[in-house]
């Protein structure tokens, strides 16, 4: 069987991903699907894509062996530095593609929703460099714990509005993103910032993301000799996975997608529809979506991307998860013996390298680390003191 | 009790508009606020069942869903009050697909059935998308609503319809469901498309937000479905004022 290709005609995964919007959107996203399709085939869209996402946002990111760290846990570890590109996070290699689209088709203005702030930043510079409106939805809790990056996004031109409702987090953010879009969609585009959402969403910021697996394919062979023995990465909606376990997907190494305790869809979930998709989600015994809880606001979303939950159900991927305390330690860990201070978010894979490296004594695991630590400095200056 | 088309299809052959207030099930008074649109005109009550994450609903369905599940509305729990509502006119439940398949499609088939309910509307289950659960409800005499929306090509339209059972919900506007100071021009616009390519009942729902926008609407729908207008005014003033106001849209839809 053939995984990680385009998904079937309906923008299934096996049985998860679809497309569950309202009518009213049914036309923009079979638009979008082909539009991006064009795009995508069309060498000049590739080019001017590459030369932004060479000249612009920093790439290729770097491959960096961590010595100290490697060593302290037995394992010989490689961090996929996605957190040096431009705006800090891997997020930029998606947005980037889709604002170029975006203009392609004639769209004036992106929505976007954000968690941590990460995708909302890239987003809005990316609106900035291309000339498109932006505007930004956040959930009120996350823009109280992420307040810098919501400076940021203003300072970039954007508009940040609050979400609400419901918990206020990542996940109402996305409903109210949808709620604009659903009013607004003749002129504007809906830039959304993970592997999920309707078809062709989760397949098309996949191709936009794989770069970084591509990459990071091409660097370990390039250091080691070999393909790494493990891959690993945090899980939100799922998008830095998707994209690092792209490039490993034919090779023997095992697939890791580390979720938080307070939002394992996939290792709590239950297949269920929301945001436009059929996938794994935390709900209860009548559908109601629950909260997650995590402490860091980019992965605090009770779902999960499609295709994760295909590749967790065909067994190619594990989705293990950490628990908050767990990616305190993770955080520190990496700071003190490596000088490099991560997101919360990549914390989270960090802390599930520390608890499981004695099992994977003399391998070779590469991380990829999907963004940097600065914008959660002020929450743990907190959490720690 | 006969369907839900049927039903519609006979108080439009009588010369009549068609009025479906929506109330959100699980709400503080919903079953009397029910029994006061009823007895004020109603053809058919659109009853909500509410759901964490409506993302067609606008601040006040929005809520109104979030009060009725804080009160611990739960879809099995509204369904089984349905049959003690008591009133002679078609029932249909409004619910985002999630709620349909976390129940499993043959199990709530079979509540709404056993429960009096008509129909179903599930405004995030767009037709390619719509075959397993219709399927079901088809076998069940369960009629699914499709709606219709302003953005849908032309070459859409029919296909909709003909999916469609009960009737078509005309969407009046680009957006979520909400009041409006005016009734949008693509209200018409829709209603007028969809009626020309089928004879089921068309009726215009989100953004018709009172008595003279549910008339100018009805110039050329079959009827109007109001819902922000009549669970604001459940919530804010109680059954009574849903009885006045569903009133009030009847005798202005009667005038044309």
């Amino acid at each position: 069987m053939s995984i990680m290709v385009e998904p079937d005609g309906s923008g299934r995964f096996g049985q998860f991903g679809g497309r569950f919007v309202p009518e009213t959107l049914v036309p923009a996203c079979q638009e979008l699907e082909v539009g991006f399709r064009e795009a995508w085939d069309d060498p000049a869209f590739r080019g001017e894509l590459d030369h932004l996402l060479r000249t612009y946002a920093g790439r290729p990111s770097i491959l960096t062996e961590c010595n100290n760290l490697g060593r302290q846990l037995g394992i010989r570890l490689l961090l996929k530095r996605e957190d040096l590109n431009h705006t800090g996070s891997h997020k930029i290699n998606n947005v980037l593609g889709q604002a170029l689209l975006a203009k392609r088709m004639g769209k004036k203005r992106i929505v976007a929703e954000t968690g941590a702030g990460q995708h909302g930043v890239a987003s809005a510079t990316a609106a900035a460099l291309l000339g498109l409106e932006c505007k930004v939805y956040m959930g009120a809790v996350d823009m109280e714990r992420q307040a810098l990056n919501v400076f940021r996004m203003r300072l970039l031109g954007a508009q940040v509005e609050p979400a609400m409702s419901g918990s206020r987090t990542l996940k109402d953010a996305v409903n109210e993103a949808m709620r604009d879009w659903v009013a607004t969609v003749e002129s504007t585009h809906y830039c959304l910032g993970s592997v999920m959402g309707p078809h062709p969403y989760p397949w098309m910021v996949r191709q936009f993301h794989r770069v970084i697996g591509d990459e990071a394919r091409e660097q370990c062979r390039e250091a080691t000799g070999a393909d790494p023995d493990v891959v690993v990465a945090c899980v939100g909606g799922g998008s830095n996975a998707i994209g690092i376990f792209s490039g490993f997907i034919d090779t023997k190494a095992r697939l890791i997608g580390v979720e938080p305790a307070g939002g394992a869809a996939v290792g709590r979930g239950v297949p269920g529809v929301v945001h436009g998709m059929k996938s794994f989600l935390m709900q209860d015994e009548h559908g109601q979506v629950q909260e997650a809880h995590s402490i860091s606001a980019g992965l605090d979303y009770p779902g999960v991307g499609p295709e994760h939950s295909y590749l967790a159900e065909m067994g190619r991927a594990e989705y293990p998860s950490v628990t908050d305390e767990e990616v305190i330690g993770g955080f520190s860990l990496l700071a003190k013996t490596e000088g490099i201070i991560p997101a919360l978010e990549c914390a989270h894979a960090l802390a599930w390298i520390a608890r499981e490296a004695p099992n994977m004594a003399g391998q070779t695991v590469l991380m990829n680390l999907s963004g940097r630590g600065d914008k959660d400095v002020a929450q743990m200056m907190d959490i720690l003191k | 009790m006969t369907g839900l088309e049927a039903h519609l299809r006979t108080r439009r052959s009588e010369g009549k508009k068609l009025l479906i207030p929506y109330v959100t099930g699980g709400l503080t008074n919903w079953k009397e606020g029910i029994r006061a649109a009823v007895a004020a005109g109603a053809d058919a009550i659109e009853v909500g069942i509410p759901f964490s994450d409506p993302v067609m609903d606008g601040p006040v369905i929005q809520d109104a869903s979030q009060r009725a599940l804080e009160a611990g509305a739960t879809p099995p729990g509204i369904l089984a009050e349905i049959p003690t509502i008591d009133v002679q006119v078609p029932i249909v439940v409004m619910l985002y697909y999630n709620t349909v398949f976390r129940t499993g499609h043959e199990r709530f088939a079979s509540l709404c059935r056993n429960n009096g309910v008509s129909g179903a509307i599930v405004p995030d289950l767009p037709l390619e998308e719509s075959g397993p659960w219709c399927e079901v409800a088809d076998a069940a005499g369960i009629e699914t609503v499709m709606l219709a929306a302003p953005t849908a090509p032309d070459a859409r339209l029919p296909r909709i319809a003909a999916r469609a059972r009960g009737f078509v919900y005309a969407v009046g506007l680009l957006g979520i469901t909400g009041e409006r100071d005016a009734l949008a021009n693509t209200a018409t616009a829709i209603a007028g498309r969809v009626k020309a390519v089928t004879d089921k009942p068309v009726l215009v729902g989100v953004g018709v937000s009172n008595a003279d926008q549910a008339r100018e609407a009805c110039r050329v729908a079959d009827g109007v479905i109001q819902g922000a207008s009549v669970v604001r005014r459940l919530m804010e003033s109680g059954p009574d004022a849903v009885g006045e106001y569903i009133a009030e849209v009847r005798a202005a839809i009667d005038e044309n």
